[in-house]
């Protein structure tokens, strides 16, 4: 295996609604700026792959533009998936494990505000069985979040404690949208929104962008003092249909955790994209980090959730903090699908 | 700044083929059916691949009508989209006979009249055309109380 690192990361200012830019122009200052950190133009970029959805868009072919907008002339060697960014960033570390370039370039961005998000979600269900009774996003995880707390393995009160904990983190992060001071008690007092989950438990709508820089071996100690290597990547995928899996675990998690390497080492930061309070519970289990101390110091998808960017956004977390030597072990995860269906892990370490 | 609407709408046609087609048809006829994985359990809706080892799966089972709630969520303001336009309940629901629960809507009338375990069974829609529109929703099941039966005196 090729040591590959993440040696750079930035994201847009997430907002609940960018109206005044298309998707070119709130992604160009991030990869510019991810390239600009590192002193790289996409001239010094070997693979570029990005995540996004036609279906957010409201277009057919709509990473074409974006993909016009980080200059890919002369021809550059480019991929695509309809999916969050961590799984593109994927892509581009097993293009860099073939041996033929040396780095990448992995975008991702999208606006949620056009659209219904939570309807627009229910278009990647099953097209015949479940879909055309357009149940939300969030209807789906609150029967995930009742099935938890039936099995006794959360309650009410936890779940507002992790909203309370992550907002409170965001007040840090110049980048959340959803940053606040709340006790979890007072959280309770309020109405359900569809219950038994409160506003409190569900990711706001967010609009925005995040890039990463890939280097392998002294492509990146060339450019970064202390870069942030991929020690262990995987991803697994769990049936689409709700009811042949245990909604109160996640499988799919466990495994790639496990194939990760997640318990190989001291665990300093864990970024876990849970777009509900009960689904951090269910993937800290999943991941071993049922009593972690440094679970989502970003304030996680909680407080920021743009779809398509979350996980990669995980991702970039964890790699700054490594970085910056504040850390120097860390777990990034990212999901995909309803009721945390398809997830990745990713164990980010620095040199000592 | 200048906005339009924007709908986006796939208007193409697909087949179900043997094991989704036979779901189907069976909503028709207001009967549910799932099919037999490699291990014996019983899904539902029909799965055409085995779930754990990928086979087809082609034994088709029939199931229910009774069935039992295992979890679910109460929508306090349905969506235009929604099943039911009053609230209702969001339920995966388990078919007598069969292993796996599948998605519906519960029209129970308050949040206080469901809980998991509770006992449904469907409501047809008037109008069949073979979608899983056809099951409407999911009442709650009838008891029939102890007492009705007419006294002599």
């Amino acid at each position: 295996m090729r040591d590959v690192a993440v040696i750079s990361f930035a994201q847009a200012k997430n907002q609940r609604r960018v109206a005044d830019l298309n998707e070119v122009e709130m992604l160009m200052p991030v990869t510019g700026q991810v390239l600009d950190q590192v002193g790289m133009t996409i001239d010094d970029i070997g693979f570029t792959c990005s995540g996004s959805s036609d279906y957010l868009a409201g277009v057919g072919f709509s990473f074409v533009s974006t993909l016009d907008g980080v200059g890919p002339w002369p021809p550059i060697q480019e991929s695509h998936v309809e999916m969050d960014g961590a799984f593109a960033l994927y892509e581009a570390w097993v293009k860099i494990q073939l041996g033929e370039i040396d780095t990448a370039l992995v975008y991702c961005y999208s606006k949620s505000s056009p659209g219904d998000l939570p309807m627009v979600l229910t278009r990647q269900l099953d097209p015949y069985t479940v879909a055309p009774l357009w149940p939300d996003t969030v209807s789906l995880a609150a029967l995930q979040a009742r099935a938890l707390i039936d099995a006794g393995r959360t309650t009410e009160p936890e779940m507002a404690e992790v909203a309370a904990r992550s907002r409170r983190s965001a007040l840090d992060n110049p980048n959340a949208q959803l940053a606040w001071d709340r006790p979890a008690g007072d959280l309770l007092t309020e109405d359900y929104h569809v219950a038994p989950l409160r506003k409190h438990d569900c990711a706001p709508i967010t609009d925005g962008a995040a890039a990463v820089v890939l280097a392998a071996g002294d492509a990146a100690r060339r450019r970064v003092e202390r870069p942030a290597w991929i020690r262990g990547i995987d991803h697994r995928i769990e049936p689409m249909a709700l009811g042949l899996r245990d909604l109160t675990v996640s499988a799919s998690t466990r495994l790639a955790g496990e194939k990760a390497g997640v318990a190989d080492g001291p665990v300093d930061v864990a970024e876990l994209h849970a777009p509900f309070t009960h689904q951090e519970l269910i993937l800290r289990e999943a991941l071993g980090l049922v009593d972690h101390q440094n679970v989502n110091p970003s304030g996680g998808a909680l407080s920021a959730n743009p779809m398509l960017a979350a996980g990669l956004i995980r991702i970039g977390e964890v790699a700054t903090r490594i970085s910056s030597g504040e850390a120097d072990r860390g777990v990034a995860h990212a999901t995909s699908g309803p009721c945390l269906q398809q997830n990745l892990v990713c164990v980010l370490e620095g040199e000592s | 700044m200048l906005t339009a609407p924007l709908i986006i709408e796939y208007p193409f046609k697909r087949t179900t083929g043997p094991v989704i087609g036979a779901f189907m048809t069976g909503l028709r006829e207001r009967i549910l059916v799932g099919s037999r994985a490699a291990d014996g359990r019983v899904i539902v809706p029909p799965a055409e691949f085995d779930p754990v080892t990928g086979e087809d799966l082609t034994e088709i089972v029939e199931v229910g009508p009774g069935a039992e709630v295992t979890t679910w969520a109460w929508v306090t303001e349905p969506h235009a989209k929604h099943p039911l336009d009053r609230p209702f309940a969001w339920a995966l629901i388990k078919p007598d006979g069969a292993d796996t629960p599948m998605l519906g809507a519960v029209d129970a009338g308050s949040i206080d009249a469901v809980h998991t375990g509770l006992r449904v069974v469907p409501r047809w829609a008037d109008e069949r055309e073979g979608r899983i529109e056809d099951l409407a929703c999911w009442v709650p099941e009838r008891t029939t109380p102890a007492n009705v039966e007419y006294k002599r005196s």
